[in-house]
């Protein structure tokens, strides 16, 4: 690589600024858009040069809009608490069933337990549907249908074998002699786990919990099919709200920024565990 | 374990045997509850059910699966899948690799670029649609502007049938490439170096190193990274329901899309968890191949073989 060329380092460096360009474009025009009124959005040409306003995001978080036709009252506020409550609950009780299960599968090679790995994992790459559509018929008959409670069950979906396949690996990792070293000084087999294997797992708890919050945040279908308006998360309320306000561009590029932003930090923040986690443990970072 | 049954400190303590039995249950029983409607789902797929017609209802065993053979709009799904599918996961792979081998070096700015090439990935699909929605609006969306500005003046994006398919293959290019791109360059970064010292030396020309020692060894990366998207992108809901519910027309009717109107549309349950059903076998054969390959990975990764 020392002795490329001038013309090669040339083409890497285009290259590589395409690939930066189409990458990040669309998050810096959306960002540049929220910024805008209506009156700059719709210019033609289309120009760099504008006022930045924070109208658009007063009027998401005051929850109403008020322009010089009407004012029409934005729900978006309430979407972005059901995104938070249905993604931190479901990381919460994911960490809960599926840390001491990874620690099972981990430690003790029992019978069947490759199987069980195997059926929590394979809930992954089922098809979502297959299973939501019969889920609304019974949700409605007993009770579950648009709740907080029946859609964190079912956000275990997707938390839940992520959980299990990163913690685990974390598991395997640590060296069992500790263990059996604190077991043998007379500690009871829970006091082994709770101060030996979890601290030693922890930050791989951390990264899984930190991904599992980014996927459960990010998803759509599951919400789209089981939760009314009162429940939806940011991906579905947003989509309603494009049909909901029709013109108001300005507005819905600011939600779009307030609903990506959480997982956008969250992601920098714990990007070193990423690599690993993205690949459930088949590629180390 | 012989010492710790004469240690003083033994309250109710549970045979070692059904431990891990006991840590996994409660796992498990969540995800059970998941099961029965799996098998509902392959119960409604042998009945003629429909919301809108109760009366009707019973069992018809396979017609619903017959059906398909001279269903055209079947055919059109499974076809419209397959194409996505396969597409994305090509473009994807052929981008991915090429910005895996760019930043194959690691130096700070490599690192920078490859920390923000994340953001797409970590974008929720379905919004990253309604961005790509608004930059392709007609009357402000600056990829209309710039289409109208090369001579494409009527570029309609995804509201067009023969550019709908291009328009959502974009969205999904650009939300899962990172994808791709990250698991390469973990890959590439912990080959070996020796083989391609020796190349160098020997004077091997650098286009013939990458066929003859980068491909090979990188691989099993590339099989478990591509088999992974297409098990995803054969499922694709978020971004093609976001965009254009599917349309125009039925130029998009995907598998989960064409399933989810069925059901909530034109009530014909039985046909929607049929064609669920065809498509959990696929993701079923594909599962398998992926896991096999992901299991080698993860030992090789973790330094079991």
């Amino acid at each position: 690589m020392d002795h490329a060329t001038p013309l090669e380092r040339w083409l890497r460096g285009i290259a590589l600024a395409l690939v930066v360009l189409f990458f990040m474009f669309p998050i810096f025009w959306i960002v540049l858009m929220s910024l805008q009124t209506n009156e700059t959005i719709l210019r033609t040409p289309p120009s760099m040069v504008f006022e930045p306003t924070l109208s658009n995001y007063s009027a998401i978080i005051a929850g109403r809009l008020d322009s010089n036709v009407a004012s029409m009252g934005i729900e978006f506020m309430s979407n972005l608490k059901n995104s938070i409550i249905l993604s931190t609950f479901s990381v919460a009780l994911a960490l809960l069933l599926g840390v001491p299960a990874a620690y099972a599968f981990a430690r003790h090679k029992f019978r069947g337990s490759e199987d069980i790995a195997f059926t929590l994992l394979s809930f992954r790459f089922a098809p979502p549907l297959l299973v939501l559509l019969p889920l609304t018929l019974y949700f409605q008959q007993i009770g579950l249908a648009d709740t907080y409670v029946g859609l964190i069950w079912v956000y275990q979906l997707i938390c839940l074998p992520l959980i299990l396949w990163i913690v685990r690996g974390y598991f395997e990792d640590i060296s069992p002699d500790v263990e059996h070293a604190y077991r043998i000084a007379g500690h009871s087999w829970f006091a082994t786990f709770r101060r030996i294997a979890l601290p030693l797992a922890g930050p791989g708890i951390a990264a899984a919990g930190l991904l599992a919050f980014i996927f459960a945040w990010n998803n759509f279908v599951f919400a789209l099919v089981l939760a009314s308006a009162d429940k939806q998360p940011v991906t579905v309320g947003a989509l309603a709200f494009v049909t909901a306000s029709g013109i108001q561009y300005g507005q819905i590029a600011a939600a779009i920024v307030l609903s990506i932003a959480p997982t956008l930090a969250l992601a920098l923040y714990a990007q070193r565990y990423l690599v690993e986690g993205l690949s459930l443990g088949a590629v180390k970072g | 374990m012989a010492i710790a049954g004469d240690l003083p400190r033994r309250r109710w303590r549970v045979p070692t045997g059904a431990l891990p039995y006991l840590l996994s249950l409660p796992a498990l029983l969540v995800c059970i509850g998941i099961l029965i409607p799996f098998a509902t789902a392959a119960w409604y797929s042998l009945q003629r059910y429909r919301l809108s017609q109760p009366w009707n209802r019973g069992m018809n065993w396979g017609e619903n699966y017959l059906n398909f053979l001279s269903d055209p709009g079947f055919w059109n799904t499974l076809q419209v899948s397959l194409t996505y599918a396969f597409l994305t996961v090509g473009i994807e792979l052929v981008l991915g690799l090429g910005i895996a081998l760019l930043l194959k070096k690691s130096t700070r700015l490599n690192n920078f670029i490859s920390i923000m090439l994340l953001m797409p990935l970590m974008t929720a699909p379905a919004l990253a649609a309604l961005m790509w929605k608004l930059m392709t609006n007609a009357n402000f969306g600056i990829l209309s502007y710039f289409a109208a500005s090369i001579g494409l003046e009527d570029f309609r994006w995804g509201s067009d049938p023969s550019t709908a398919l291009f328009t959502v293959i974009l969205v999904d290019v650009w939300v899962y490439t990172p994808f791709i791109m990250i698991l390469l360059l973990a890959g590439l970064r912990s080959l070996p170096t020796q083989p391609f010292e020796a190349a160098e030396l020997d004077g091997v020309p650098r286009f013939q190193q990458f066929w003859r020692i980068t491909l090979p060894m990188l691989m099993p990366y590339i099989l478990t990274a591509s088999l992974f998207r297409l098990l995803d992108s054969i499922q694709q809901f978020d971004i093609i329901y976001a965009l254009t519910q599917g349309g125009p027309g039925d130029t998009l009717m995907v598998f989960q899309v064409e399933a989810y109107l069925n059901f909530f549309q034109s009530t014909n349950i039985g046909r929607s968890a049929a064609l669920m059903m065809i498509l959990w076998a696929i993701t079923f054969f594909l599962s398998n191949l992926f896991v096999k390959n992901w299991l080698r990975l993860r030992a090789r990764a973790r330094g079991e073989i």
